[in-house]
Order: C-alpha cells, then structure tokens, then sequence
C-alpha cells in the first residue's frame, strides 16, 4: 500500500483523568487495525502509562528520553506491538525530568517518524507546563479530549486557546465518557451544550462504558471489542482521521422509555 | 408531546443549565485574563475613538472584565468595565 502523507496528532485535555492515554491506545490500536502504520508517543515523563493501558509494560527497552538524548537509535526504542500489525509504541521515561526532553527534540522527532509512519500520535501529560509544550511542538493537529463536566471542559477550552496561541489551527473535539441516562435528564451537559460553549470541530463521541476499565485491566484496548459501546466511538474516530465520512453514533438513552422508543424505532 | 413535568408540577432548573451558564461565564473571563494582548488591543482602540472628542489620561485608565447583575436581576453576566478620567474636553 502506497504511504498516504503523514499526519503527527497530539491528544491533549488541560485536565488530568479525562481519558488522554485510553483515547491514544485505542485509536492506535483502532489505525493500525485498518492497516496503517502507527507509532504511539508518551510524553508523560515520570508519569508513564501508555505502555501498561496497551499491555506493552513488560516490553520496554528504551524510552523516550533515551531516544532524543542519542542513547539509542529510533529503531531500538520502537516497541512492536506482536498483537496489532503496524502498531509501534515510544514509552515515557519514568525517572527522568520532564524537562529531559526540548520541544526542537520533539519536533526532530516527528519529522523523523514521519519517514516511515502513516500515524503519529502523541500522549500529552495534563497541565499547560513544559510537558505539554514539548507534546504539541511536533504536532500538525490535536484531539482535544474532554468530558460533559465544567472542570475539564473549562480547561479544554484553555488548551483550544494554546493550540490556538501555538498555530495548531486544526484541532478537534473528543467528547468522552458521555451517560445517554444523565443527558436525558438534563443532568449532564449534552453534546450540543459542549460544542456551543467551545465553538470547536466535533471529531466524535464516546459514551461511558464499563468496558474501558475491563479492557484496561486487560491491556487490551476496547476498540477491539465489537460489543462495546466505546469500542465503536473509537472505531468511528479511526474512520474520520482516515477520511472516511461516519455519522455521530446514536447514544442509547437507556432505561425503560429509551428501550420503548428503541422498540418503536425498528418498526 | 405533552410536557409530562408541567402536569406533574414545576420541575427544577436541569442541572446542565446552571452548568452551561457557569460555564460560559467563566470562559468569558478565563478568555480575557489569558490572552494579555486582548484587553490592551481594545484599551487602545478605545482610547483612539475617545482621543477625538476629549483629552483622557492614558495612565488612569483602568478597563477589565468584571460580572455584573442581568438586567432582570436573575442572573450574573460579564461586562466589561472601563474607567478613564476625563482631562478636558475638546471644542467642536
């Protein structure tokens, strides 16, 4: 398959525990599934988690720092998921300062990877510090991850500001953890609610789901997994950042009147 | 559809809305206070519209975001706040 061009995505949120790593793991689980080559980033120095949400804990050699201070080649710090054809990971280094890498040994980085990837994705530490600098400084376009709550909405509208300040023009909404009960009740944000406050690109949606935390547990992320409901919020990202054009799934609004209206729905 | 909650008395304020309100009070002043730029762009336009009709100190002006009562006195919005002290005024 010829290489389509590369593109280096940043996932951020400003908050901490919003789903930043989850999201990375499975859309790189999600491209390398639909036969791209993808390489995960973990730029969260000393905080490193990446490896253990994919189940790669156990195969880590380099890391990160490693990789732009010369201790080794690019090549040796590249963990090979054996499970997903075309999926690679760079770990964070867990001892090391965050400022152990610069945002131009970022930058060198990514062009360098892009030589030889369809996808880069990189895994932003939370907070607006000198780790985040660093995760943007290669990056053509960011997913910015959020859920319906006001404290990480508020900061992903700080980061939208930043990716602004930083001239990352093309960024994206991911709205995470969504519970169809709670929006029908008008005790959680709605989608469009979330999208009028932040005036931003909606790139997909990902309803709350017990399955993230099984597959996690697992180190199997749960785009894999075909009955779940994030699983296919993740698969529908993987589709769009391939250019495919997939309508927003329909959140199940659960309970007895949600099952009612489902029954009603397949007349 | 009838509205089930008006049958059954008056429901509460959904929670989402007072969340969505607090929300984009915020931001307006997270918007402001972030970008430093902003507020002196708009310090500076200000002062060359008012420049033609008046003399105004350049170093009293004070101008921010500031929350102020809605007009029905329900609710709390941003407004911006500006206060310049008049030196003289100019003749037509």
């Amino acid at each position: 398959m010829a290489k389509t061009e590369s593109q280096v995505i940043v996932i951020t949120s400003g908050k901490g525990g919003v789903g930043k790593t989850t999201t990375t793991a499975n859309l790189g689980v999600g491209l390398s599934l639909l036969g791209k080559k993808v390489v995960l980033i973990d730029t969260d120095i000393g905080l490193r988690n990446l490896d253990v949400v994919l189940g790669l804990e156990n195969r880590i050699v380099y890391d990160l720092v490693d990789v732009v201070s010369g201790n080794c080649k690019v090549k040796q710090a590249l963990i090979k998921d054996k499970r997903y054809e075309g999926l690679f990971l760079i770990p964070a280094a867990q001892t090391k300062d965050k400022d152990a890498v610069s945002m131009d040994q970022m930058k060198n980085l990514c062009e360098e990877l892009k030589k030889e990837f369809d996808f880069i994705l990189i895994d932003c530490p939370a907070g607006i510090e000198q780790g985040f600098k660093n995760a943007i400084a290669g990056a053509d376009k960011a997913l910015v991850v959020t859920t319906p709550e006001v404290s990480a909405v508020r900061d992903a509208d700080r980061i939208i500001g930043l990716l602004d300040a930083n001239e990352i023009d093309e960024h994206f909404l991911v709205i995470n953890r969504i519970r169809p009960d709670m929006v029908k009740r008008g005790e959680m944000l709605n989608i469009d609610d979330v999208l009028d406050i932040l005036n931003v690109e909606l790139i997909g949606i990902i309803p709350d789901d017990e399955n993230i935390i099984v597959s996690t547990n697992k180190g199997e992320p749960a785009v894999v997994n075909m009955k779940s409901k994030a699983g296919q919020g993740y698969r529908n990202i993987t589709k769009r950042l391939n250019g495919e054009n997939v309508p927003l799934m329909e959140l199940d609004e659960g309970g007895f009147l949600g099952k009612l209206k489902g029954i009603f729905k397949k007349k | 559809m009838i509205d089930l909650s008006r049958i059954f008395g008056r429901r509460k304020v959904a929670s989402k809305d007072l969340a969505k309100d607090r929300l984009k009070l915020v931001l307006v002043h997270d918007r402001a206070n972030t970008d430093t730029e902003f507020l002196e762009k708009i310090k500076d336009e200000i002062m060359q519209v008012l420049e033609k009709y008046m003399d105004v100190s350049d170093s009293g002006l004070d101008i921010h975001i500031t929350t102020a009562q809605s007009e029905d006195g329900k609710s709390e919005v941003p407004a911006l706040t500006a206060n310049i002290p008049i030196k003289a005024m100019k003749r037509k």
